[in-house]
């Protein structure tokens, strides 16, 4: 059936999809070449949210830059302050305290679960369910209230500092985190029975925008998307960092590679991130959350620096470059998204507008991050 | 897979094959290669198995380029000031460079980052496209054409990605002043 | 009860529009409330006790926002559209009993009308999407009309099956058949019936556009389909008009299966007033469970619409057609003969 579509021999049109459009989230413009409902050719346009934070970061000091990486993907922004301060310290030699790289890991991984909850919710109403995304947003309020109380803000979080983190947390937020892990993991199987078990959704997503590990690996997909196409690569497991090593989880892998496979993908993460923080805040030792002598003013050694992390969407890499000064020679941030979307016009040829919209669904696209 | 590769990158003809100390820099090995071997090099870590994470550039302008000394540790744990005098002192009066940078990684559980570099003369920034060879080389070389100004020969199309479609300048040079 | 004939027009006239914009004035409200209860949140409240004046502000506002009328639309047919899903959505309105004696006219062939005027409908969204001169209308006029040309086949075989065992198309005359409690009623009438009244309210659903099958308005992918250009009351005679399909896709089915105005009991009354009340009880019960199913189910594909219809609605309504007819008349000989 997909023959018309590959020939287009017929009359076809262009629809503009986006910028301003219900299932692009965002500013998000696709150029779309339809032969009736098929795809002949989507081709994204991007920018309509650039910000050019690198060219922020050659102009104020390394300190400075840290709000920014928050406003790259507002949904898990945590992640994205790791990513750089890992970077910087591994940079300058400094030692973290356990107990800070303890509460990074709580506070990264309900970050984690708060973006696949939304995503959850919001590629739920792309595919026209409008209920769970009401749940999901319920949930994900008692995160962002955890979150609030220790990092004093609910979206654009700036919490690491380069040794250590700003403040430590209370005991309010320990027990709540606790109550938090219990109330959602009696909430999930509800989900799974009202979503995931549903046969217009099975018949929706199965089968539906296959993506092969080699595509993802010729167009640089991370992060649930490359999972669901069956490969096993977690920046977290494969690259170690922070504490991860020394806390259980297991990595979901799904090897369909179709929008289902991703779908499993994040609901089974969210179950495991469940899992570290669990774990994290069992084994979370007491002690200072701020290493002792980090310098005042920052000045990395001359050269450059690359750090990897694993955001809600995939491998966020940051590299530097330092000159030996207190500012930034060069900052490059490397977005999963970015690489995710960009097999988007290869995927969806051939594929009916509203499967193409279930696989951009799939993606998890936040645009500011690809925009940067 | 280290000794592999750079046994591998020894037949490319290398400007420079340098281990790196992954615990600092956050990658194993860093190549130089010339506009010339860009391809090759991408064409190799394809055949083996690994994927571009990313392309980005850097603009020397009036500086010695750094990111490659043969020792890092050393340089990074001495006092920085020192490492910066002695970067200072090892240039003599520097030809305007431009560098891209491609970043290449496994999943397959190894864990290698290769970091290849190509430094280009500023005035005349051009190096052959590796989209044709890697699909998702596009948008990063677009967009590094977008910030920098380089022009990757062969790539089907280099219209602005994220600045707007009419732009005419390119922000990242350091020379830039909006 | 007994008026001339102009007032009679009259009196029907006033009374059913006003049931109709009433009906979806507050079905909106009513939606909103459902939808928020089963979503874990409240619903209107702030305006009026129980937000009971909400739908009265939305359509103030509705009625003072502007008309637009787009550049390089086709005017007449653009304005026309929204009338032609509204009008027969209230002419249909007609035939439908209310109480044993509340109907405007008794006609013999009400329910042949009745779907006479629900095939005008979808005219409406057709023009509508093609007058609107925006992409994403015409796709959804398009998939409008595929969805209506494959669901009403099903409806009209389960309908002819209900007419076989009837031997009536006067809806009124229907409801009578089925006095006496609610053993009596179609849904009962043999173990074929609940699955003629599935095919039936499932084709009704995707009749009146409404999820799992709203293909034609699909927000995430068509904006709001053929709406998409209209605003104002444009928008909200379209608005009235698909919920005033839903009643009438609902009253059918409980003329139908439901028993009508009767009461479920023989010692509950269904005289005069009783009538209408246990009409319209069931028909906001099937309304509820419209919505119910709306704020549940994600949206199904065009594809998956047209294969449900195609290659199990069908087959299997003109299964229970054929059994349902060697049933009459196969039946009566087995039984005779004993």
């Amino acid at each position: 059936m997909n023959d018309l579509a590959r020939s287009p021999n017929q009359e076809t049109f262009v629809l503009n999809l986006g910028p301003q459009h219900p299932a692009t989230h965002g500013v998000l413009r696709v150029k779309l070449t339809m032969d009736g409902e098929y795809i002949v050719d989507a081709e994204p346009v991007l920018g309509y949210v650039h910000r050019m934070h690198e060219k922020m970061g050659e102009n104020r000091t390394w300190v400075q830059f840290m709000p920014n990486t928050a406003r790259l993907d507002y949904l898990g922004a945590l992640s994205y302050n790791h990513g750089y301060v890992k970077v910087v310290e591994q940079a300058m030699g400094l030692e973290v305290p356990e107990r800070a790289e303890y509460l990074r890991v709580i506070t990264v991984e309900l970050n984690r679960i708060a973006s696949h909850l939304l995503w959850f919710g919001a590629f739920v109403l792309d595919l026209g369910g409008f209920t769970p995304l009401l749940y999901a947003f319920d949930d994900r309020e008692h995160i962002l209230d955890l979150l609030e109380s220790v990092t004093g803000s609910r979206l654009t979080f700036c919490y690491y500092r380069f040794g250590g983190l700003c403040n430590d947390v209370d005991d309010d937020f320990l027990t709540g985190t606790r109550a938090f892990i219990k109330r959602l993991r009696k909430r999930l199987p509800d989900y799974h029975n009202l979503v995931t078990k549903n046969i217009i959704l099975i018949n929706r997503l199965k089968d539906v925008g296959v993506l092969s590990a080699e595509m993802c690996r010729k167009y640089g997909a991370t992060g649930p998307v490359l999972r669901g196409s069956g490969v096993d690569y977690d920046v977290r497991k494969n690259e170690p960092y922070s504490v991860y090593p020394e806390l259980d989880f297991e990595v979901p892998v799904y090897s369909e590679g179709d929008s289902m496979a991703r779908y499993m993908v994040r609901m089974d993460e969210i179950d495991q991130c469940l899992r570290i923080v669990e774990q994290a805040l069992d084994k979370l030792p007491e002690g200072p959350v701020m290493a002792e002598k980090v310098p005042k003013i920052l000045k990395p050694a001359a050269g450059d620096y690359y750090g990897a992390v694993e955001a809600a969407r995939g491998t966020f890499g940051i590299r530097i470059v330092s000159d030996g000064t207190n500012i930034p020679y060069r900052m490059k941030l490397r977005s999963p998204t970015f690489s995710n979307l960009s097999l988007y016009g290869e995927a969806s040829r051939g594929l009916l507008l509203p499967d193409a919209l279930a696989l951009m669904g799939s993606l998890d696209l936040v645009i500011p991050e690809i925009d940067r | 897979m280290l000794s592999e590769l750079k046994s591998e990158f020894a037949s490319l003809a290398p400007l420079a094959v340098i281990e790196t100390d992954y615990k600092v820099k956050g990658y194993h090995l860093d190549v130089e290669v010339g506009p010339d071997r860009v391809v090759d090099a991408a064409e190799l870590l394809d055949r083996l198995g690994f994927f571009l994470e990313a392309i980005t550039g850097v603009d020397w302008l009036g500086k010695n380029p750094v990111g490659n000394q043969p020792d890092p540790v050393s340089v990074n744990e001495q006092d920085p000031e020192a490492a910066e005098a002695e970067g200072e002192a090892g240039s003599d009066a520097p030809a305007d460079k431009m560098e891209v940078v491609y970043d290449y990684n496994r999943t397959d559980g190894v864990l290698c980052r290769v970091v290849v570099r190509c430094r280009l003369d500023r005035a005349k920034p051009e190096l052959p496209t590796v989209s044709r060879l890697i699909p998702g080389a596009d948008w990063h070389e677009r967009e590094t054409h977008d910030f920098f100004g380089i022009i990757f020969t062969g790539h089907h199309d280099l219209s602005p990605l994220l600045l707007p479609e009419d732009a005419d300048f390119h922000p990242l040079r350091k020379d830039f002043k909006a | 009860m007994t008026l001339t004939e102009p007032w009679r027009v009259l009196a029907f006239l006033v009374g059913i529009i006003a049931f109709v914009a009433l009906n979806a004035a507050y079905l909106v409200w009513l939606e909103r409330k459902v939808a928020g209860h089963i979503q874990g949140r409240i619903g209107p409240k702030e305006v009026g006790p129980f937000g009971l004046l909400q739908p009265l502000a939305d359509g103030i506002k509705l009625m003072s926002k502007q008309l637009l009328v787009p550049k390089g639309v086709d005017p007449l047919l653009f304005k026309v559209a929204p009338l032609l899903v509204l009008v027969p959505a209230v002419m249909s309105f007609v035939t439908i009993p209310f109480g044993e004696n509340l109907v405007a006219r008794n006609i013999d062939i009400g329910l042949l009308m009745i779907f006479a005027f629900a095939s005008v409908n979808v005219m409406g969204l057709l023009l509508g999407g093609w007058g609107s001169n925006n992409k994403y209308a015409v796709i959804s006029a398009a998939r409008a009309v595929s969805q209506n040309v494959a669901y009403e086949i099903p409806m009209l075989i389960t309908v002819v099956t209900m007419i076989m065992l009837t031997s009536t198309m006067n809806l009124n005359e229907m409801v009578i058949q089925q006095g006496g409690g609610i053993l009596n009623w179609h849904f009962f009438a043999n173990p074929l019936m609940p699955f003629a009244f599935l095919i039936f309210f499932v084709c009704a659903l995707a009749e009146t556009n409404r999820a799992p099958f709203d293909l034609g308005e699909a927000e995430s992918e068509l904006i709001a389909g053929f709406h998409t250009e209209y605003s104002g009351m444009g928008f909200g005679v379209f608005f009235m008009g698909e919920y005033a399909n839903i009643i009438i896709g609902c009253s059918l089915a409980v003329i139908l299966f439901l028993g009508g105005w009767q009461s479920p009991f023989e010692f509950l009354s269904d005289q005069g007033l009783w009538g209408v009340f246990w009409f319209l009880a069931k028909v906001y019960f099937l309304i509820f469970c419209v919505m119910w199913i709306r704020w549940t189910y994600p949206r199904t594909t065009l594809w998956g619409l047209l294969n449900l219809s195609w290659k199990i609605l069908i087959p299997i309504s003109l299964l229970i057609l054929l059994l349902t007819g060697a049933m009459i008349k196969v039946w009566p000989l087995i039984t005779g003969a004993s």
